[in-house]
């Protein structure tokens, strides 16, 4: 759903950069807080999930697990992402930004 | 870092395992005694994890057929097809395999792993695209490792999952082929096939299916899923196993693609390796006409899996989603898995473990896999002795409920 906003809304607007811009902002806080959610299970004792956790490293996900979780990112976020950049994803900060860059492609 | 090191978490768990006792990855047949029995620690065991469907690893005619082969043609190949050359026999069981299905044409591979592996990281180019289920056997996803296409993943056996990665790509230009199995390995279950067809069409994407587990087992002349669902025309790619029903080894693709041959020059994994052996291309032809030949086999099999699931059921185990030739039996976690397991070795029955990785979402699983040759009673003595290993391992209630005879009817 916020996909299809963005693109309404950037399509929709004169300004598209600027529009685009403030969209992406709020789309890639949005776009943590997912991804975050999805990690919360293997969080590792009380060290927070941040920006810059290492997904395969600092936290107690396998890498199926990891699979799992793009795929359930890909459909709430509509974009697919390609196995060979997955295994090039290793922070939380990595995994939103691929998804706002292949969302904002569309 | 030591070139080991970084298995240091798997030799832990591995380390894990042993303690148990046997290793489970490394059990020892002393000796085979038939497709459901054999010598295990001295004593004499059940086999019900072989992936043998039919029991044609001892039938007569098969064994015949092998032993008259070396006779006639010794032992080994000793080379590849594209390098060595083709034994008249390699090129006639092509041919029975593609009359088999109704299609045009076959490539034998030396092993199924071989045949995924090659078939699929050539058929998808560098700038295609390889759509697989999440589910996938390790053949499949090692072939995306090798292929140049762009690979995606879609949900297990969810056909709205796989339109939705279909429809993502829009207009951009590059074949589409979307890999399917016909029975999954791991719960014995089966693919909405038809539906799945019918987004591919819609999407105008190639159609290839392992039926590994599923020749033999399904549709009314053994051919897998694809028959039993009535899509064989529309299944662009077929590819197989000569190591379960079939009762020996090797794989092979068949397609109706007038190009195909041109695989035989471009896949590696079928261009540099040896070819099979006469014997087991023997009894490999001889096995499909056993298969064709006596449909009971199926009956029975399929009997098998009624008895041993629905049994299993009814104690309360935890089983795969539907009855198949592999049952799958959910147990808490991989310490009870392997537990179980070995008491079920220490009662003379032997099965299959499996832990993650190896499983789909993390599951940890005794899989069993039902043989035609099994007989009831075979079944019904290790639905007791799971039973009681259930019991004592606290996987299912320890006080059976008390019943009224006759109340369940």
């Amino acid at each position: 759903m916020l996909l299809s906003t963005t693109h309404e809304m950037t399509v929709a607007n004169d300004g598209m950069i600027e529009t685009f811009t403030r969209v992406r902002d709020v789309s890639r806080a949005e776009v943590i807080r997912e991804i975050c959610h999805h990690l919360e299970p293997y969080q590792n004792g009380e060290q927070p999930i941040v920006g810059d956790t290492v997904i395969a490293k600092d936290l107690t996900i396998d890498s199926l697990a990891i699979m799992d979780m793009v795929m359930e990112l890909e459909d709430r976020f509509d974009v697919s992402i390609p196995m060979s950049v997955i295994a090039e994803i290793h922070t939380v900060n990595q995994l939103a930004d691929t998804i706002l860059d292949l969302s904002a492609s569309n | 870092m030591g070139l080991f090191d970084r298995h240091a978490g798997l030799l832990e768990a591995y380390r894990d395992v042993r303690t148990t006792g046997y290793d489970p990855f490394q059990i020892r047949m002393e000796r085979v005694l038939s497709p459901t029995e054999a010598i295990i620690n001295g004593r004499k065991t059940l086999l019900v994890g072989t992936n043998n469907y039919f029991g044609l690893t001892f039938d007569p005619s098969c064994m015949e057929a092998a032993i008259e082969a070396i006779r006639a043609e010794g032992t080994g190949t000793t080379g590849s097809r594209i390098a060595n050359g083709s034994y008249s026999e390699h090129v006639a069981l092509e041919k029975e395999i593609a009359a088999f299905y109704g299609k045009k044409h076959c490539m034998v591979f030396t092993t199924g792993y071989q045949a995924n592996l090659g078939i699929i990281a050539t058929l998808a180019g560098p700038d295609d695209f390889l759509l697989i289920d999440a589910d996938s056997h390790a053949s499949i996803y090692d072939a995306c490792k090798m292929t140049q296409a762009e690979v995606v993943r879609f949900k297990h056996n969810d056909p709205k999952s796989l339109e939705a990665r279909l429809r993502r790509l829009g207009d951009k230009p590059g074949n589409r082929v979307v890999v399917l199995e016909g029975i999954y390995s791991m719960l014995g279950d089966s693919a909405p096939l038809r539906e799945f067809v019918d987004v591919c069409k819609k999407h105008g994407a190639y159609v290839l299916i392992d039926e590994a587990h599923s020749l033999g087992a399904l549709g009314e002349h053994g051919r897998g899923l694809c028959e039993a669902t009535g899509v064989i025309d529309d299944c662009h790619f077929i590819v197989g196993t000569f190591s379960k029903t079939l009762g020996a080894i090797g794989g092979y693709c068949v397609s109706d693609d007038p190009d195909f041959d041109i695989l035989r020059v471009t896949v590696r994994a079928y261009m540099f390796t040896a070819s099979l052996p006469p014997s087991i291309v023997a009894s490999v032809r001889q096995a499909l006409r056993v298969v064709q030949a006596k449909p009971e086999l199926r009956t029975q099999l399929w009997n098998n899996v009624a008895t041993l699931y629905d049994g299993l059921k009814a104690q309360g185990f935890i089983l795969g989603p539907e009855h198949g030739p592999v049952v799958g039996v959910h147990l808490p976690d991989r310490m009870t898995a392997i537990g179980f397991w070995r008491a079920m070795l220490d009662a003379g029955i032997y099965v299959n473990v499996a832990v993650p990785p190896a499983t789909p979402n993390g599951v940890s699983l005794l899989r069993c896999s039902l043989c035609a040759v099994h007989t009831r009673e075979q079944l019904e003595h290790m639905v007791e002795v799971m039973t009681g290993i259930g019991r004592q391992f606290g996987v299912l209630p320890s006080q059976p409920e008390l019943r009224v005879a006759g109340a369940r009817s």
